[in-house]
C-alpha cells in the first residue's frame, strides 16, 4: 500500500548523555502540505530536524521517505532521499557566488572533469526563477541580504528536487517585507507539490501559513491536527502542558534605593545616550527586538566591552568598570545570554564552575580550600536543584537547564548587589525556567537588584516590576507594572519605534 | 553516582595505562639487556630525563591553556650560551650566572606572553615560533657559533645542579621531584592553577567571570620561560658546555612528554604526574635503544611512533568514555 505521507517518522528515540532528546516521536508529513512544528525551546525540535537531515542517527524508530524506509547515516543520505533543510543559521559561504552556494558539494562537471559553470549558472537561475526571483546567479552572496540568502538556500533545495524542505525558524532574522516574500515562496513550493516543515515560534505565522501543525514537548509528540481546529490557547497549552498562569511565579520584593544608575552611556555605533535606574528589591525588564542594543548595554556596564563615555553608579557610588573583574568587585553579576561560550567552562567540573567568579573567597593564602568548595558546591546543587551525578561531573555533560543553574550558582557565590540576567531562560525547559524565576524572586526578596534582558514578552510581562524598552541602541521608554501601559501592545509599539502615550 | 565512579575508575586506568607502558618497557629492557637494570643506568636515565622534565612542566602549563611554546629549546640554549659568554668575560660569580640564566628564561617567556596577549597574534604557535628563531639566532650570535666549555673555568658551583649526585642519585632529579610536587600543588590547589585550567577551557567565560585571562596567560608563558631557565642550568652542568645547537629536540620532546602524559592541544587537560611519566618514558626509550645499540636515527622513528600511538590511545579512550556515558543514561 502506498503511504499517504511523503515523510514519516515512527517512534523515533534519540538520547544524549544525561537526557532523552526524543522519545517515541512520531511525525507525518503529506506531500505538498505546509506542516507547522512548534514546541518550547528544548522540546527537541532541533534534534528532530537533525535526525531528519541525517546529522544524528536515532537509536530507535523508523524513518520513511516516499514509501521507503531509510537509514540516514549522513546528511548526504538524507539529501539524496529528498529531504532538504534551511537552517536558522544559513549555510551560505558568503565569499562565493549564488551558483557556488546552490551547487555546494556537488557541481555539474563537463567532459574534461572541470566544473561546467555555464550549465550551473543556468540551473541556478532556473531554480531562482521558480521562486519568482530574477537575480544574476554570479552575484557574491555577501552582497545580498539575509532574505535573499535564505532564498538561495531554498533554491538549493529545489535544485536538489527536494520532496520536503525543513525551515528552521526561517523568519527569525528577517524584516517584515522579507517575511512576506518568504511566505509567498513557501506557498509556491506547496503549489509545486513540495512539502514544507515549518518550524517557528511565532504562532501567527503558523495560523497564516500552515495546513497542519504538530506540537511537541519534552521530546515527545503531543498533538497533530489541522491548524483550523486549533487556537492560540490550545497550542500554547499543548506546548507548555500547563496553563500560563503558573508559568511566571511572580513575587514582590520591597522597592529600595537605586542599586544601579547609569547616565548617558555611549558606545559609538552600538548604544547611544542610555540612562536608567534599577532599584533594589525589583526586577527591571529590558525588552526590545533582537539587536536593539540591550545585551550591548549590559556588556558595557559589566566592563566586557569598552564604553566611550557615560557614568555608572552602584548603590550611589560612582564606579568605573573597565574589566569584568572590576565590575564584579563593584558588586555586579552578569549572566550572559550565551552560556556555552561565555558562561561556563564546559570541560571543567560543576564545582569549579560554581567558584569561577569567586575563587578568592574559597582560598586561603592563595590555596583553594577543597573542603569549603565541596561543601558550598553541594549546598548550591541542593539549593538550585541542579541535576548532576556529583559536583565533580563535567558541566558539559549536563542538560541546558542544569547548566544554566550552574551559571546562576556561580553568580550567587559572587554575592553581587546587581544581578544582570541576559536571556536567562533561553533554551531551557519549562520546569527549569520556573526555577530560574524563583531564583530571581528570592534575590529581589533579599533586597538585591535584578535586571532581566529578555526577548520573550510573556516573560518580561510575567516577571518584571518595571520595563525599559530599547530600540537601535537607544532607550525608547519605560513602563511600570502598576500602569495600564504594562502590556504587550505598548511594549511592541515602543520596540518598533512608536511613541508611548 | 555510579556514573562518576565508573569514570574516575577509568581515569585511574588511563593513568596506570601510561605507567603500565613504562613498567612493561622497563621489564622488557631489563630482560633483553644486561645493563639496563643497574643502579648506574637507572640514575643515568633520571639524569637524562631532568632537562626534559623541567621543560615539560612548563610546556604542560602552556598546553593546559590550549597554547603551545615552541621556543623552549632555543630559550634554554640561549640562557646556557649567555652564561658561557659571561664566564668567558670573567664573570665567574655562580650566583650571578644562575640569576642571569633564570632572568633570560623569564624574559623570553614574558615576551611570548606579551606577544600573545598584547599584540594579539592569532595563536601562540606564531609568537613562539618567531621567538624560537630569534633566541636561537641570538645564541649563535653571542657564541659566534662556537661551543663554550665550562670545565676548569672556576665555575664549578654552577655545574653542581646538573652534574652532582648524592649517593649516586642525581641532584638534578631531586630538583625535578621537588619542582613537580610544587607544580602539582600549584596546578591542583592554587587559585591561579584553577584559573589556568579555566582559561584553557574557555578564555571568554573566564574573562566574563572576572578572571584576567591576559594576565593568566602572561604568567603561564613566563613560568614556562622560568623553567627553561632552570633547564639551562642543568644542561650546562650535565654536558659542561654551552652549545647553541644543543636544543633542537627539546621542544618536541617536551610536547611529546605532555601529550603522552594525557595533555591535549585543546587545552583544559593534563596533569603533572602524567607529564613526569611521559618524560620518563621518553628517557627510557632513548636509553634502552642506546643499550640495544640503536643509533639516534632509529630513536627518532620509535619516539615518533610512540607519540602517535599514545595520542591514538587517548582519543580512543575518550570515545569509549563518551559511549559509556551514553550507555549509562539509557539505564
Amino acid at each position: 500500500m502506498v503511504s499517504e505521507y511523503i515523510v514519516e517518522l515512527k517512534n523515533i528515540t534519540k538520547r544524549f548523555p544525561g537526557v532523552v532528546a526524543l522519545r517515541n516521536m512520531n511525525l507525518q508529513i503529506k506531500p505538498g502540505e505546509i506542516h507547522g512544528l512548534i514546541g518550547e525551546n528544548g522540546a527537541g525540535k532541533s534534534t528532530l530536524i537533525k535526525v531528519l537531515t541525517g546529522v544524528y542517527m536515532a537509536e530507535e524508530g523508523e524513518i520513511w521517505v516516499d514509501g521507503k524506509q531509510r537509514h540516514f547515516q549522513s546528511p548526504e543520505d538524507s539529501r539524496d532521499a529528498g529531504v532538504a533543510c534551511v537552517y536558522q543559521e544559513l549555510n551560505i559561504v558568503k565569499l562565493l557566488s549564488i551558483t557556488d552556494n546552490v551547487f555546494i558539494g556537488r557541481g555539474i562537471k563537463n567532459k574534461s572533469g572541470l566544473l561546467d559553470y555555464p550549465a550551473m549558472h543556468k540551473e541556478a537561475k532556473a531554480a531562482l526563477a521558480q521562486l519568482g526571483l530574477d537575480i544574476d546567479p554570479r552575484t557574491q552572496c555577501a552582497k545580498i541580504g539575509m532574505g535573499l540568502q535564505q532564498m538561495v538556500e531554498i533554491a538549493k533545495a529545489i535544485q536538489l528536487n527536494a520532496k520536503m524542505i525543513i525551515m528552521d525558524e526561517p523568519t527569525s532574522s528577517l524584516g517584515e517585507k522579507e517575511v512576506d516574500q518568504l511566505m509567498d515562496t513557501v506557498r509556491k513550493l506547496k503549489a509545486k507539490g513540495v512539502a514544507v516543515l515549518f518550524v517557528s515560534h511565532k504562532l501567527e505565522e503558523l495560523f497564516e501559513l500552515c495546513d497542519r501543525v504538530t506540537v511537541m514537548r519534552d521530546g515527545e509528540h503531543i498533538v497533530t491536527d489541522d491548524i483550523k481546529n486549533m487556537t492560540n490557547d490550545s497550542l500554547i497549552n499543548a506546548m507548555v502542558g500547563r496553563s500560563l498562569d503558573n508559568l511566571f511565579p511572580k513575587e514582590y520584593g520591597v522597592k529600595g534605593e537605586a542599586a544601579l544608575k547609569v547616565e548617558h552611556l555611549e558606545e559609538t555605533g552600538v548604544i547611544h545616550d542610555v540612562s536608567f535606574e534599577a532599584y533594589n528589591g525589583q526586577i527591571l525588564g529590558f525588552a526590545g527586538l533582537v539587536g536593539a542594543g540591550r545585551t550591548e548595554t549590559m556588556r558595557a556596564i559589566f566592563g566586557a566591552d569598552h564604553l566611550d563615555s557615560g557614568n555608572i553608579y552602584v548603590n550611589g557610588k560612582k564606579v568605573k568598570n573597565r574589566t569584568p573583574d572590576e565590575a564584579i568587585r563593584n558588586g555586579i553579576a552578569f549572566l550572559t545570554e550565551d552560556r556555552k561560550n561565555q558562561g561556563l567552562v564546559l570541560s571543567q567540573s560543576v564545582s569549579t564552575n560554581l567558584i569561577l567568579a569567586s575563587m578568592k573567597k574559597f582560598a586561603k593564602t592563595s590555596l583553594i580550600q577543597g573542603g569549603k568548595v565541596k561543601k558550598s558546591g553541594e549546598d548550591m546543587v541542593n539549593q538550585l536543584r541542579i541535576k548532576t551525578p556529583s559536583i565533580n561531573e563535567i558541566v558539559g555533560q549536563l542538560s541546558g537547564g542544569n547548566q544554566q543553574k550552574v551559571v546562576i550558582g556561580k553568580w550567587i557565590n559572587a554575592d553581587a548587589d546587581v544581578y544582570i540576567f541576559d536571556e536567562p531562560t533561553r533554551g531551557i525547559d519549562v520546569g527549569a525556567k520556573i526555577e530560574v524565576y524563583n531564583v530571581m524572586n528570592s534575590l529581589v526578596k533579599q533586597g538585591k537588584c535584578v535586571i532581566m534582558v529578555s526577548s520573550e514578552l510573556p516573560e518580561i510581562l510575567g516577571m518584571s516590576d518595571r520595563v525599559i524598552i530599547m530600540r537601535e541602541g537607544k532607550v525608547m521608554g519605560e513602563i511600570d507594572r502598576e500602569t495600564d501601559q504594562f502590556n504587550q501592545e505598548s511594549i511592541m509599539k515602543a520596540a518598533w519605534g512608536g511613541k508611548l502615550a | 553516582m555510579t556514573n562518576t565512579n565508573k569514570i574516575s575508575a577509568k581515569d585511574i586506568i588511563s593513568k596506570v595505562g601510561t605507567m603500565m607502558a613504562l613498567i612493561i618497557l622497563c621489564v622488557i629492557l631489563s630482560v633483553s639487556t644486561k645493563n639496563f637494570l643497574t643502579f648506574t643506568n637507572i640514575m643515568n636515565i633520571f639524569k637524562q630525563a631532568s632537562i626534559n622534565c623541567f621543560i615539560s612542566a612548563g610546556m604542560l602549563v602552556v598546553l593546559i591553556t590550549a597554547g603551545i611554546d615552541l621556543s623552549v629549546g632555543s630559550n634554554c640554549v640561549l640562557a646556557a650560551c649567555v652564561m658561557g659568554v659571561l664566564m668567558q668575560h670573567n664573570m665567574k660569580n655562580p650566583v650571578v650566572l644562575i640569576i642571569v640564566a633564570l632572568l633570560i628564561g623569564v624574559a623570553c617567556g614574558y615576551v611570548n606572553g606579551l606577544l600573545l596577549t598584547k599584540l594579539h597574534l592569532p595563536h601562540p604557535f606564531v609568537s613562539t615560533l618567531g621567538m624560537k628563531n630569534v633566541t636561537l639566532g641570538l645564541a649563535l650570535i653571542v657564541t659566534a657559533s662556537t661551543p663554550i666549555g665550562f670545565q676548569n673555568q672556576g665555575v664549578d658551583p654552577v655545574l653542581w645542579l646538573g652534574s652532582k649526585t648524592i649517593g649516586g642519585f642525581p641532584v638534578s632529579f631531586i630538583f625535578v621531584i621537588i619542582a613537580f610536587i610544587i607544580m602539582h600543588i600549584f596546578l591542583t590547589r592554587s587559585v591561579l592553577g584553577r584559573q589556568i585550567y579555566c582559561v584553557g577551557g574557555n578564555p571568554e567565560a573566564a574573562r566574563l567571570s572576572g578572571i584576567n585571562s591576559g594576565r593568566v596567560l602572561r604568567i603561564v608563558y613566563t613560568l614556562s620561560g622560568f623553567l627553561t631557565g632552570i633547564a639551562a642550568i642543568i644542561l650546562v652542568g650535565r654536558v659542561s658546555s654551552a652549545n647553541a645547537n644543543a636544543g633542537t629536540t627539546y621542544d618536541t620532546d617536551a610536547i611529546a612528554a605532555c601529550i603522552i602524559g594525557g595533555a591535549s592541544f585543546m587545552g583544559g587537560k593534563g596533569t603533572i604526574s602524567g607529564t613526569l611519566i611521559g618524560a620518563l618514558l621518553i628517557a627510557v626509550i632513548r636509553n634502552g635503544l642506546n643499550l640495544l645499540g640503536a643509533q639516534s636515527d632509529v630513536q627518532y622513528v620509535v619516539i615518533g611512533l610512540v607519540i602517535i600511538f599514545a595520542v591514538f590511545i587517548d582519543v580512543t579512550r575518550e570515545k569509549m568514555e563518551a559511549r559509556a556515558r551514553l550507555k549509562a543514561t539509557k539505564l
